[in-house]
């Protein structure tokens, strides 16, 4: 065999407008390449001169899918700047809030994006004719993870309750009691979630990933911990950048992130699963491992479990803040602005998500840096293409297309999230 | 859903600070307070899986919401979807997200399409932030209420 060449110009079931390219020659891959061409987006030239209270509302405006992970990572890395501490129930109702931005967005790529892949459908109403039933308890799952973004965030896309420093408004006692009997019911839909994905067939093919994610102390890691990784790493978010470079391909307009040896590594699901068995509730740790998953997950088709698992975590954590809630005296911890640099690294669904803003002494934002989670696994996503596509070389090219396309599809990848980035090179030769 | 719920709904889709995208709300809000109480009426944002929750169990349903099809600012459509899918001209399906035409196909799917469910597509202008309704847009969403109103009364 000579010369194969499988594209797919316009990748279906990924958020934003992506494309790849695998050339084949002699059954060998020659060259992948995971090509973003949705316009950038200049995010971080927007947040120059404004005041340090507008990021976490501009920042949430990157992505319809994860704004908690950008109001989060921002109000983190302003906190850091600005020297004040969140504490007790406001940072437990920070958790909360991402409990339900990690069901509503795992949820719709697992059932609505993913799983037609392994199912053998090319969407999700095609799918939901012969698999109603699971479709809609992935729809009323993610409809918890709604409702929760809807208490507390305002509303459920673009949360407006988030604020350096806390909330505008915390909810009362009373307001999470029915949330909580509606979590009941998520949660053993999760568990039928993790068990649903878990008897698809996955191809069993594995890497040895550098995983990246963060670490804390006693808990599954949303808010805050060290970054770490299978190797050794074990970094602040103020020493993200000694550690990690991003580059401008001429393929993507998303700056590709590597370690600076000028390895590849991987954030998501897998890394912080991987990284992060331990700190799972006994309830997720026992349906993992029912589920046939090891504490560490190497097997990237496997993800889609990996997330049903995070789901199961997630509104099992969620019904934990909710029992222990008490409500706090004041929504917020007022922030006095001053002349600082801040870091924050926070676990987006799709993995770690850094910020860094430089701050002037009245707090307007001199300077913004914002590395998102894709943004770090396109390196990764080019290795899967090169490393696995061989191994599938006997499928005829409709099924090697729709293989690749699921390999892509393992990361979640948002797009409209990796094209924020600030520089734009033009060549006029 | 709950037996005592209302059956007929009346959605409007859109965002109220987008120009003519607040058009379905803006009929929304006309027929607030004129229809018989057995039928509530809805504003909603357009995200596909909440929409879905808001048809499941109802009978009939009239949705509501601003279109970009090239056609003149204003332009009137109606579409039985029981008969057919949203043409993709008018309402594109989109990787970015779902929204009505997909919320409608997975009902189909689902077997959760009302017996009766029309959308009424209005032509927008300007979807300016900020931006208040245009002037043919203003005329449709008055125009559109009083067809549902009628709608109403002669069939439900």
């Amino acid at each position: 065999m000579a010369r194969r060449t499988i594209t797919v110009d316009y990748l279906a079931r990924v958020e934003g407008e992506g494309a790849f390219k695998v050339v084949l020659r002699n059954g060998k891959v020659e060259n992948a390449e995971f090509r973003i061409f949705e316009p950038p987006r200049f995010f971080e030239a927007f947040l120059r001169g404004r005041a340090f209270t507008e990021a976490p509302d501009i920042t949430a405006r990157i992505c319809g899918i994860c704004p908690v992970a950008y109001q989060m990572s921002a109000v983190h890395a302003m906190e850091n700047a600005l020297g004040i501490t969140v504490a007790g129930p406001l940072r437990a109702l920070r958790r909360l809030l991402y409990c339900g931005e990690w069901i509503e967005s795992h949820t719709l790529h697992i059932y609505m994006l993913h799983a037609p892949d392994f199912l053998g459908y090319s969407g999700a109403i095609e799918m939901a004719r012969a698999h109603g039933e699971a479709v809609r308890r992935g729809l009323m799952l993610k409809q918890v993870g709604n409702e929760i973004m809807t208490l507390l965030g305002g509303r459920e896309i673009h949360p407006i309750n988030v604020r350096v420093g806390g909330f505008y408004r915390a909810p009362r006692k009373r307001d999470l009691a029915p949330l909580a009997e509606r979590l009941k019911w998520a949660r053993d839909a999760a568990l039928e979630t993790v068990r649903w994905t878990a008897g698809f067939d996955f191809p069993e093919r594995a890497r040895d990933y550098t995983f990246v994610a963060l670490r804390h102390a006693e808990e599954y890691p949303f808010n805050e911990g060290r970054i770490v990784s299978n190797r050794g790493l074990d970094i602040t978010a103020a020493q993200y950048e000694d550690y990690f470079e991003e580059s401008h391909l001429p393929r993507s307009n998303a700056l590709h992130a590597r370690l600076k040896d000028g390895k590849a590594y991987l954030v998501g699901p897998l890394a912080r699963y991987s990284l992060n068995f331990d700190r799972l509730s006994p309830l997720a740790q026992q349906a993992a491992r029912d589920a046939g998953l090891e504490p560490v997950c190497n097997n990237p088709y496997r993800s889609i479990v990996v997330r049903a698992v995070e789901v199961l975590y997630a509104c099992d954590e969620a019904l934990r803040i909710i029992a222990a809630y008490e409500e706090p005296e004041r929504p917020f911890v007022a922030a006095e602005p001053r002349a600082g640099v801040g870091f924050g690294a926070t676990e987006a669904p799709r993995g770690l998500l850094y910020h860094r803003y430089r701050l002037a002494s009245d707090g307007t934002i001199q300077e913004a840096r914002i590395v998102p989670p894709t943004s770090q696994n396109q390196a990764s996503i080019e290795e899967d293409l090169v490393n696995f596509v061989e191994s599938f070389l006997d499928l005829p090219d409709d099924a090697l297309r729709q293989r690749c396309e699921q390999t892509v599809r393992n990361y979640d990848p948002c797009i409209s999230c990796a094209t924020h980035f600030l520089r734009l090179d033009i060549n006029r030769g | 859903m709950d037996e005592s719920a209302p059956r007929v709904r009346v959605i409007g889709i859109g965002n109220p600070d987008r120009g003519d995208d607040a058009a379905g709300r803006r009929v929304a809000a006309l027929l607030r307070g004129t229809l018989p109480a057995k039928i509530a009426i809805v504003e909603h944002d357009g995200e596909a899986t909440a929409l879905l929750a808001c048809l499941d169990g109802v009978e009939a349903a009239f949705l509501v919401d601003a279109c970009a099809s090239g056609a003149p600012a204003g332009t009137v459509r109606r579409f039985d979807v029981t008969a057919a899918p949203l043409p993709q001209r008018i309402f594109p399906f989109s990787t970015h997200g779902m929204g009505l035409a997909e919320a409608v196909e997975l009902a189909r799917a689902l077997g959760a399409l009302p017996k009766h469910c029309i959308v009424y597509a209005v032509e927008g202008a300007s979807f300016a932030a900020g931006a208040p309704l245009s002037a043919p847009v203003r005329t449709a969403v008055a125009t559109i209420a009083e067809r549902i109103r009628a709608e109403i009364a002669a069939n439900i």
